[in-house]
């Protein structure tokens, strides 16, 4: 097993997601397989070979710094959960 | 003849001569989607005022003389993760079933501008993560053929709604095989552009380095008018290529004479299918009978894809999905602190298959195995995709099936996520590359089921694949049956 149950505690945590025990049982044991699978890119000797994070000849595109109308408050505001005067409203975080 | 049977093309053609009206046509959709949205469950979203009220405004124009687009007054259907202003995107997930987004998608723009008629927003696996269209937090779409069966994914419902004639076209979004798939899978045409040749503004975020947008058509013509109007350069989507487009209808010529058409042998293995394996080849012999020249070639990373493919594509994922925190939009749990919150909006509002793929996408890029994983898999990107650049050196296209088998039982593989993930064995290949790639209809299976053929081209070389397809399309009857109790090829329209 590459993936131990404290693993996936681990990156479940980091990911923000909270696992019932059926779910944390079934990743388990599926990262697990899925993960064995991947092994097959070792066989592939790659120490020469450049990593191609993007297809197009492309580097940082810029625009011209230029002043433009934003989306209003209202319209950024509508679709959210929660929302007090004009901001987000989330739980307290600040004791 | 049933209008809602007909292309794009021909009932553009009908609307000229004014034998009928964009909104006796939208009507006739809708008709047939009340009929049949039960069996198939194609829409996630149905928008028949903005239709009725587009498909009026294309009549106005036509009637008032004005130069309208080709497809003017045309029915179609936008699959649910491309933005659309004021109109639901779900993304098929519960975490967005209440998103309304307040902004346009370049695409989106584009269609309207160009009076297409928008008629809903069509199921799909959630964030696009699946190749059944059975992780869609609304519930399975149903393949056209055959009930039982699945309509491919992740563009599922795109495909389905064409397929089932519920839309005249569709859009779709295709990350490692997601429009060809569905395509292959119901019958139909799709094409996955050349990463960059479509804006993505808009298009909500899986994979970032791979996803692109394409159409979904019963026929290559179509296909060609939709990327007349979809494709270019947007100031918006930085990816997007700054290349001219050219008239794709220019390549539907059916002169295929010369050209080079490869056939990889990484593509016809040992245990394919075998129904599959007739139906493909019996489509290369007839490319050769049109006097394209076939040369074997070699594809040799093929069998490491799937491996680069979900480790590039999940560690997208995982980061892209971040943002779904239930602060600014979408599903909130309420919790009393904010760190419970986050944690509990996303386990609540994220399917299986997507925390599955958040799971795995941030371990591989978590400390100590982002090099093992994620930059081993851009390495091997790398040699795939110089298989492509090599093989390119000799042929003109690359010919082989779409999918490796034709569409599974509802249920088969949602129990083993590996075993889903390995159907997408020859869609993905060209997502790692960035190049084109179509899937047109070949045949059926002795149970009725279609089979496609996918060609893939150079970057930015869409004409020469359409014009393959086209020519092969023009020469065979696939792309005219209509699913139904017998099958039946529909009625030509001239």
């Amino acid at each position: 097993m590459k993936i131990t149950s404290e693993v996936v505690s681990y990156v479940a945590k980091l990911s923000r997601l909270r696992l019932n025990t059926e779910e944390h049982k079934l990743f388990t044991e599926q990262l697990n397989q899925i993960l064995s699978y991947m092994e097959k890119l070792n066989e592939l000797n790659t120490e020469n070979i450049d990593p191609t994070s993007h297809v197009l000849p492309l580097k940082n595109v810029l625009r011209e710094d230029k002043l433009f109308p934003s989306l209003p408050i209202d319209e950024g505001l509508a679709n959210a959960p929660d929302k007090s005067g004009g901001y987000f409203k989330v739980p307290r975080i600040i004791e | 003849m049933k209008l809602n049977e007909l292309t794009a093309h021909e009932i553009r053609d009908l609307l000229k001569e004014g034998k009928t009206s964009s909104e006796e046509v939208t009507k006739v959709i809708f008709e047939r989607i009340e009929e049949e949205e039960d069996r198939i469950g194609a829409y996630v979203t149905l928008t028949r005022d903005t239709a009725l009220e587009q498909a009026r405004m294309a009549d106005k124009k036509r009637k008032e003389d004005a130069v309208v687009s080709a497809l003017a007054g045309i029915p179609i259907s936008i699959k649910d993760n491309i933005c659309t202003r004021g109109i639901r995107t779900t993304c098929s997930s519960k975490i967005l079933s209440n998103f309304v987004p307040p902004y346009q998608s370049t695409v989106f723009e584009k269609l309207l501008s160009r009076d297409l008629v928008p008629v809903g927003k069509t199921n799909m696996d959630e964030f696009a993560m699946g190749s059944s269209t059975e992780t869609s937090f609304f519930g399975t779409t149903h393949n056209p053929w055959n009930l039982e069966t699945i309509p491919g994914g992740s563009s599922g419902g795109s495909a389905a709604s064409v397929a089932n004639n519920e839309t005249i076209v569709s859009i779709g979004s295709d990350t490692g095989g997601s429009i060809r798939q569905p395509a292959s899978l119901c019958g139909v045409v799709g094409l996955k552009p050349t990463y960059g040749r479509v804006s993505r503004f808009g298009l909500v975020a899986f994979a970032s380095s791979l996803d692109q947008i394409g159409p979904l058509t019963k026929d290559v013509e179509d296909t060609a008018l939709l990327m007349n109007i979809i494709s270019g350069h947007d100031k918006k989507d930085s990816t997007s290529a700054n290349t001219p487009v050219p008239d794709y209808t220019s390549a539907l010529t059916r002169d295929i004479k010369g050209l080079v058409v490869g056939i990889p042998g990484e593509y016809f293995v040992a245990g394919m299918d075998s129904e599959v394996e007739t139906a493909v080849k019996k489509a290369i012999g007839l490319l050769e009978k049109s006097g394209a020249k076939l040369e074997e070639i070699s594809l040799p990373h093929t069998d490491y894809s799937i491996a680069a493919y979900y480790i590039i594509a999940t560690a997208e994922a995982s980061s892209n999905l971040a943002r779904y925190d239930g602060v600014k939009y979408g599903y909130r749990s309420e919790e009393e602190s904010l760190m419970m919150m986050y944690e509990k909006t996303r386990s609540e509002g994220f399917g299986a298959e997507v925390k599955r793929r958040i799971m795995l996408g941030t371990y591989t890029l978590s400390t100590g195995f982002y090099d093992a994983y994620y930059l081993k898999a851009q390495r091997v990107r790398t040699l795939i995709k110089q298989d492509f650049e090599k093989a390119f050196e000799n042929c003109d296209c690359i010919v082989t099936p779409t999918a490796p088998t034709p569409a599974f039982k509802i249920g088969e593989k949602t129990e083993n996520p590996l075993q889903m993930y390995l159907s997408d064995i020859f869609t993905i290949p060209a997502n790692l590359a960035g190049i084109p790639a179509v899937s047109i209809p070949c045949g059926f299976s002795k149970t009725g089921l279609p089979i496609g053929l996918q060609i893939m081209g150079k970057a930015f070389d869409e004409k020469t694949i359409l014009k393959i397809a086209h020519a092969y399309e023009q020469d065979t009857d696939w792309h005219l049956m209509v699913p139904g109790e017998k099958h039946q090829i529909k009625n030509r329209i001239s």
